[in-house]
């Protein structure tokens, strides 16, 4: 079967908070996920998904918090809309949209926090490996 | 003491830029009266052969415009580079890939299928294309092959510096040539142009209203501009703030948003990327906290074709080098 790799930014404070939440609660997850953590969803860059794409991932997954959560008051409303603009350009560009996903996870969602992962591996399972030509 | 040897080169390109060497009008005598040009097909006879007879390093500087798109161009820019001290990639398609980079969006098959099948003024039922060896009445034809994916210059050779722009402006040109012939060169790898953001140097700046927000995305062809106002307050989109300063704003100039063929400013590796996080953080940015995700979808969906616009002139330079094919 194959194993998708997938590359996962979480911000510091609710994402990363509800992923050390599901793993001292000692539950359980698929384990395809490469989390990397940042301070916000916002500091995540479209240039930063894109090389994970380029460098191999098969998908890739952003975490923050809820509308209205974020520590930094409105970093989460300008990832939303960078997002969902680089679904669409990455969709153009050949690399299906159901690749990249933004999810809200707060600090206390810890379950949450392994639906998504499992959620999200199952679903770039059925996509299949990304293939890009290395040029 | 002999005049240093200069080469200009063209590949993919448009013309253009061998339009702007002749452009330097009565300043091409200061170029001439200080060099020896030994190669520019667009103007002078000399062959490939006068190339191949010369030293290595003979040449001080080849400035060579166009992307690379066929094993000819290729063949040419590496016997160029062995025989220059200093490249130079000339103009946004060896910089950056620049509009016949857009061919990245597609391939060659795609390409030659619809150039010599699909066209509507084409019959070709056979469906012949171009093959790189062909045998007719028993003599072999050898044309260049052409690449699926097309590259920028410094994808396929060493370059030193780089002159940015569809056409690299005059006095830009002037420059390098001038600091070139004077030895004052930046360090190697330098783009030779300004390392502000075109909005740092746009008249329209001060026009910019002190937070920008774009409510709706609107289409140039589809509004009448304000001569006077910053594009991104009236709803239009600009690359300014993404692109590297020095064409001395032409684009905006002909009230026309600039599309970024300066390419972006330092530090930056993959300018569709950057412009379009900029573009999206402004979008609709009043009440963004009261926006669904249907309501973010649609602003976005104003936004035709994102790939398209966002590398429009860079897209064989970025991160991905083009379209994913299936
Ligand atoms: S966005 Fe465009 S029009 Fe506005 S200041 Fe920048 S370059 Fe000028
Ligand atoms: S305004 Fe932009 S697109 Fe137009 S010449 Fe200047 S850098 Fe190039
Ligand atoms: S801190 Fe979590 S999204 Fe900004």
């Amino acid at each position: 079967m194959f194993e998708p790799k997938i590359v996962a930014f979480f911000c510091k404070w609710c994402t990363s908070a509800g992923a050390d939440l599901a793993g001292t609660s000692r539950m359980t997850y698929k384990p395809n996920i490469i989390g990397i953590r940042v301070m916000c969803s916002s500091r995540v860059d479209p240039e930063h998904i894109l090389n994970a794409f380029k460098n191999g991932a098969d998908g890739v997954l952003i975490g923050g918090c809820h509308p209205g959560d974020c520590h930094y008051q409105s970093g989460n409303y300008k990832t939303l809309k960078r997002i969902t603009l680089l679904r669409k350009m990455i969709n153009d560009l050949g690399i299906d949209k159901n690749r990249l996903r933004l999810e809200w996870i707060s600090a206390a969602e810890g379950k949450r926090f392994t639906q998504v992962i499992d959620g999200f591996t199952d679903e770039i399972q059925k996509l299949g490996k990304l293939k890009i030509e290395q040029l | 003491m002999a005049k240093p040897k200069v080469a200009f080169y063209w590949c993919a390109s448009c013309g253009g830029c061998e339009e702007a060497v002749v452009d330097l009008a009565e300043d091409i005598l200061t170029v001439t009266d200080a060099v020896d040009i030994v190669l520019w097909p667009v103007a002078l006879d000399f062959k490939k052969k006068d190339v191949e007879a010369m030293q290595d390093n003979e040449i001080a500087v080849s400035f060579i415009n166009g992307a690379i798109r066929t094993s000819e161009q290729e063949e040419m820019v590496n016997l160029l580079r062995k025989k220059s001290g200093l490249v130079v990639a000339f103009g946004s398609c060896a910089h950056i890939g620049g509009i016949p980079g857009l061919a990245n969006f597609s391939n060659r098959e795609e390409i030659f299928d619809y150039v010599y099948t699909k066209t509507p003024s084409t019959m070709n039922p056979a469906k012949t294309t171009p093959q790189t060896n062909t045998v007719v009445d028993g003599y072999e034809l050898e044309i260049p092959e052409f690449y699926n994916t097309v590259k920028t210059l410094d994808q396929t050779i060493d370059v030193d510096y780089y002159l940015p722009g569809c056409a690299p402006p005059l006095d830009l040109i002037m420059n390098a040539v001038m600091a070139i012939l004077k030895g004052e060169l930046p360090e190697k790898g330098a783009v030779l142009a300004p390392d502000k953001s075109l909005c740092d140097t746009c008249p329209r700046n001060d026009s910019k209203p002190e937070k920008l927000m774009m409510s709706e995305i609107k289409r140039p062809h589809t509004v009448e501009m304000d001569p006077e106002k910053c594009f991104l307050a009236e709803g239009v989109i600009c690359l300014g703030p993404a692109t590297r300063s020095g064409c001395g704003e032409r684009c905006i100039n002909a009230n026309m948003p600039c599309r970024g063929c300066f390419g972006p400013v330092k530090g930056v590796s993959d300018f569709g990327a950057k412009s379009l996080s900029a573009i999206a953080s402004i979008m609709g940015i009043e009440g963004e906290e009261k926006m669904t995700d249907e309501d973010i979808q649609k602003l976005v969906d104003q936004i035709a074709d994102p790939a398209g616009l966002f590398y429009m002139y860079s897209l064989p330079s970025s991160l991905l080098r083009r379209k994913v094919m299936k």
